[in-house]
C-alpha cells in the first residue's frame, strides 16, 4: 500500500513537469484562428505546420540555431582547453606566487555576470566590437570555475604517472596531453556538459551585446520573436520547440552523467 | 654552466606561461578589467554619450536614498521568499519519495530534471502562455471547476507569484537531485541503529535524516540565494519588471538604468551594491553553518 501511495504524488508531479512541454508542442501545431477561441477550438485533425512556416519567414531561424550551436561548441572547446591547461599549471608546475595567482582566479568566480555586463559592454563598445561574434564569445573563453574543477581532478592523479612519462623523456606539454588529459576525462566531460548548456541557454550577455538578427543566439531570437508576435503564441511556441529539442536530445544521451555530476556537487 | 642553468629556468618560465596565458589573458581582459571599469564608472555620472563626470560616492548615496532601489531589493526578496521555500519543500518531498527503491525511478528523476536543462527564456515563454489570463490553459482549467483565474503576469499583485511559480517549476529537479544524492549517502546502518534505539518515523527523520542531510541543504540554500538575488532572465521575458514596476528586481533595474535611462554610473553602483549584499549573505551563511551543518 505504501508503495502505491508514494507513487501517486511522484507521478502527478512528473505530469506537472511534462505538461508544459506537451502543451508547447500542441500550441505550436494549432492553426492561427483556433488559438484564441475559448474554450480551445482544436482537434488533432486540424494540426498544421503554419506556425513553423511563419517562424522561418519571420527570422533567419536556421542561422540563429547555427549561431547558438557553433558558439556553444566553440566556447565549450575553448574553456576545456584554457581551463585544463591552467589547471595543470596550478596542480603540477610550482612557481613563485602560484597560490596568490590561484586566489585571483578564484576571486573572479565570485563576481556575477550581472556586475560585469555593463562595463563589459562599454569595453566592447570602446574597441568597436559590439554586435560581433567575438564579443559574444569573449566572456566564455576562460572559466575560473573550470580551472578550479579540473585542478581538483588533476591533483587526484598520482604523481607516479607523470614521473614515468618524464623518465621516458616527455616534456610538460606531452605529459599534459598524453598522460593527464586521458586520466581526467570524466571531469572534462562534466565541465563540457555544463559549459555547453550554459552557453546554449545564456541570455543576459547576448541581450546586451547583440543587435542584428544575424548574430543572435536562440534565447535572444526567441525573446525578440515574442516581442514581434505578442499574441501569436503558436509561432512563439514553435520557436520554443525548435530551440529546446536539441538540448533535450543532448540531455537524454548524457542524462545519467549530467545528473550524477549535479548530484556530486552537493556532496562536497 | 650558469648559462645553461639560466636557460633552463627561462624555458621553465616559458612553459608556465604557455599553460597559464590562454586563461589568464581572457580572464584579465573580460573579467578583471570590467571589474575595475565598473568600480570606476560607479564613481562617475555617465550617460554613455557625453564624457564621464566624477561624482565620488554620490551614485551610492543617491541609490540608497531612492525609493526605486528599496523597491527593487524588496521585489527581489519577495521573489526569494516565495521561491526558496517552494523549491526546497518540493525538492525535499520528492527526494524523500524517490529515495526508496521504486520501478522507473531513474526515468522519473530524468523527467524532473528536464526543465533544469531548458533555457530560462523558453521556460518563461512557456509559462507566460500557460498563465495567459484570457486564453491560457491554466485559467481555462480553473474555469472548468468554476474558478475565476487571476490576471497572472498582467496583474501587479500576481506578477511576482507567476514568476515564482515558473522558477520553482524549473529548479525543482535540480534541488531534488542534490537532496536525493545527500539522502543516498546516508548509511542505512544509522537508521537501523536509530530503530534499535526506538526512533522511527518522524523522530528518525528529525535526528538522523535531517542532520545528515544538512550539507546538501546548505549547498542548496547557498546556491538558491545567490541565484535568487541575481534573478533576471525570467523576469525580463515574463514581465519586463512590470506591470507598473511590480516585479522590478535588482538586475532588471541595473539593465534599465543602463539601457533605458542612460545612467551607467548608477547602474554600476547598483550592481556593486547587489554584489556586496550577496557576499554578505553568503558569508553569514558560511559562518552560521557551524551551528547547524553536520559534516560527520
Amino acid at each position: 500500500m505504501g508503495k502505491v501511495l508514494r507513487a501517486i504524488p511522484v507521478l502527478l508531479g512528473a505530469l506537472v513537469m511534462l505538461f508544459p512541454f506537451a502543451w508547447t508542442v500542441v500550441t505550436s501545431l494549432t492553426p492561427d484562428g483556433a488559438l484564441l477561441s475559448i474554450p480551445p477550438d482544436f482537434a488533432p485533425g486540424d494540426a498544421s505546420l503554419d506556425a513553423y512556416r511563419r517562424l522561418l519567414e519571420a527570422m533567419p531561424f536556421w542561422r540563429i540555431v547555427l549561431n547558438s550551436a557553433w558558439i556553444a561548441v566553440a566556447s565549450t572547446v575553448l574553456q576545456l582547453l584554457t581551463s585544463s591547461m591552467a589547471a595543470y599549471a596550478f596542480a603540477r608546475l610550482p612557481f613563485p606566487g602560484r597560490n596568490a595567482l590561484f586566489a585571483v582566479y578564484l576571486a573572479t568566480l565570485m563576481v556575477p555576470m550581472q556586475v560585469l555586463v555593463v562595463p563589459l559592454f562599454l569595453e566592447m563598445r570602446a574597441v568597436n566590437l559590439v554586435d560581433t561574434y567575438f564579443a559574444l564569445l569573449a566572456p566564455t573563453i576562460a572559466s575560473a570555475f573550470g580551472v578550479f574543477l579540473l585542478r581538483q581532478a588533476i591533483a587526484q592523479v598520482p604523481r607516479e604517472f607523470d614521473e614515468a612519462a618524464v623518465l621516458d623523456g616527455a616534456g610538460h606539454l606531452r605529459v599534459f596531453a598524453f598522460v593527464i588529459v586521458p586520466l581526467i576525462r570524466p571531469a572534462l566531460a562534466t565541465f563540457a556538459i555544463f559549459g555547453f548548456i550554459a552557453s546554449w541557454n545564456s541570455y543576459l550577455w547576448p541581450l546586451v551585446i547583440i543587435r542584428s538578427p544575424e548574430f543572435m543566439t536562440i534565447p535572444l531570437g526567441l525573446a525578440s520573436l515574442h516581442g514581434e508576435f505578442t499574441t501569436e503564441w503558436n509561432v512563439v511556441m514553435a520557436g520554443s520547440v525548435v530551440s529546446v529539442v536539441p538540448i533535450l536530445v543532448l540531455y537524454l544521451f548524457a542524462q545519467k552523467h549530467v545528473i550524477a555530476s549535479v548530484a556530486q556537487s552537493g556532496l562536497k | 654552466m650558469t648559462r645553461t642553468k639560466a636557460s633552463i629556468r627561462l624555458r621553465y618560465a616559458g612553459t608556465v606561461a604557455l599553460f597559464l596565458l590562454p586563461s589568464a589573458i581572457p580572464l584579465a581582459l573580460f573579467t578583471l578589467v570590467p571589474m575595475a571599469g565598473s568600480l570606476w564608472t560607479s564613481l562617475h555620472e555617465w550617460n554613455l554619450i557625453t564624457p564621464m563626470r566624477w561624482v565620488g560616492l554620490d551614485n551610492y548615496v543617491e541609490l540608497l536614498g531612492e525609493e526605486r532601489t528599496r523597491a527593487a531589493f524588496g521585489h527581489t526578496l519577495y521573489f526569494i521568499a516565495g521561491y526558496l521555500p517552494l523549491v526546497y519543500a518540493g525538492g525535499f518531498g520528492l527526494a524523500l519519495l524517490l529515495n526508496r527503491a521504486m520501478r522507473g525511478r531513474n526515468v522519473l528523476r530524468a523527467i524532473y530534471f528536464l526543465p533544469v536543462v531548458s533555457s530560462w527564456v523558453v521556460v518563461a515563454l512557456m509559462w507566460k502562455w500557460l498563465l495567459n489570463p484570457a486564453s491560457g490553459i491554466v485559467n481555462q482549467l480553473l474555469a472548468l471547476v468554476g474558478l475565476d483565474g487571476p490576471g497572472w503576469w498582467t496583474d501587479p499583485d500576481w506578477a511576482m507569484p507567476s514568476i515564482i511559480l515558473a522558477s520553482a517549476w524549473k529548479d525543482l529537479g535540480f534541488v531534488m537531485v542534490i537532496l536525493l544524492a545527500g539522502l543516498q549517502a546516508i548509511p542505512q546502518e544509522y537508521r537501523d541503529a536509530a530503530k534499535v534505539d526506538g526512533a522511527t518515523g518522524f523522530k528518525s527523520f528529525r535526528h538522523i535524516t535531517f542532520p545528515l542531510l544538512s550539507p546538501a541543504t546548505f549547498f542548496v540554500v547557498v546556491i538558491s540565494l545567490i541565484n535568487g538575488f541575481q534573478v533576471f532572465d525570467q523576469v525580463h521575458v515574463m514581465t519586463g519588471g512590470g506591470p507598473a514596476g511590480a516585479s522590478q528586481v535588482v538586475v532588471e533595474q541595473v539593465y534599465d538604468l543602463t539601457f533605458r535611462y542612460g545612467r551607467a554610473g548608477a547602474a554600476s553602483a547598483l550592481s556593486w551594491l547587489l554584489f556586496v549584499v550577496i557576499l554578505l549573505v553568503t558569508l553569514v551563511q558560511i559562518r552560521a553553518q557551524r551551528r547547524w551543518v553536520n559534516y560527520g
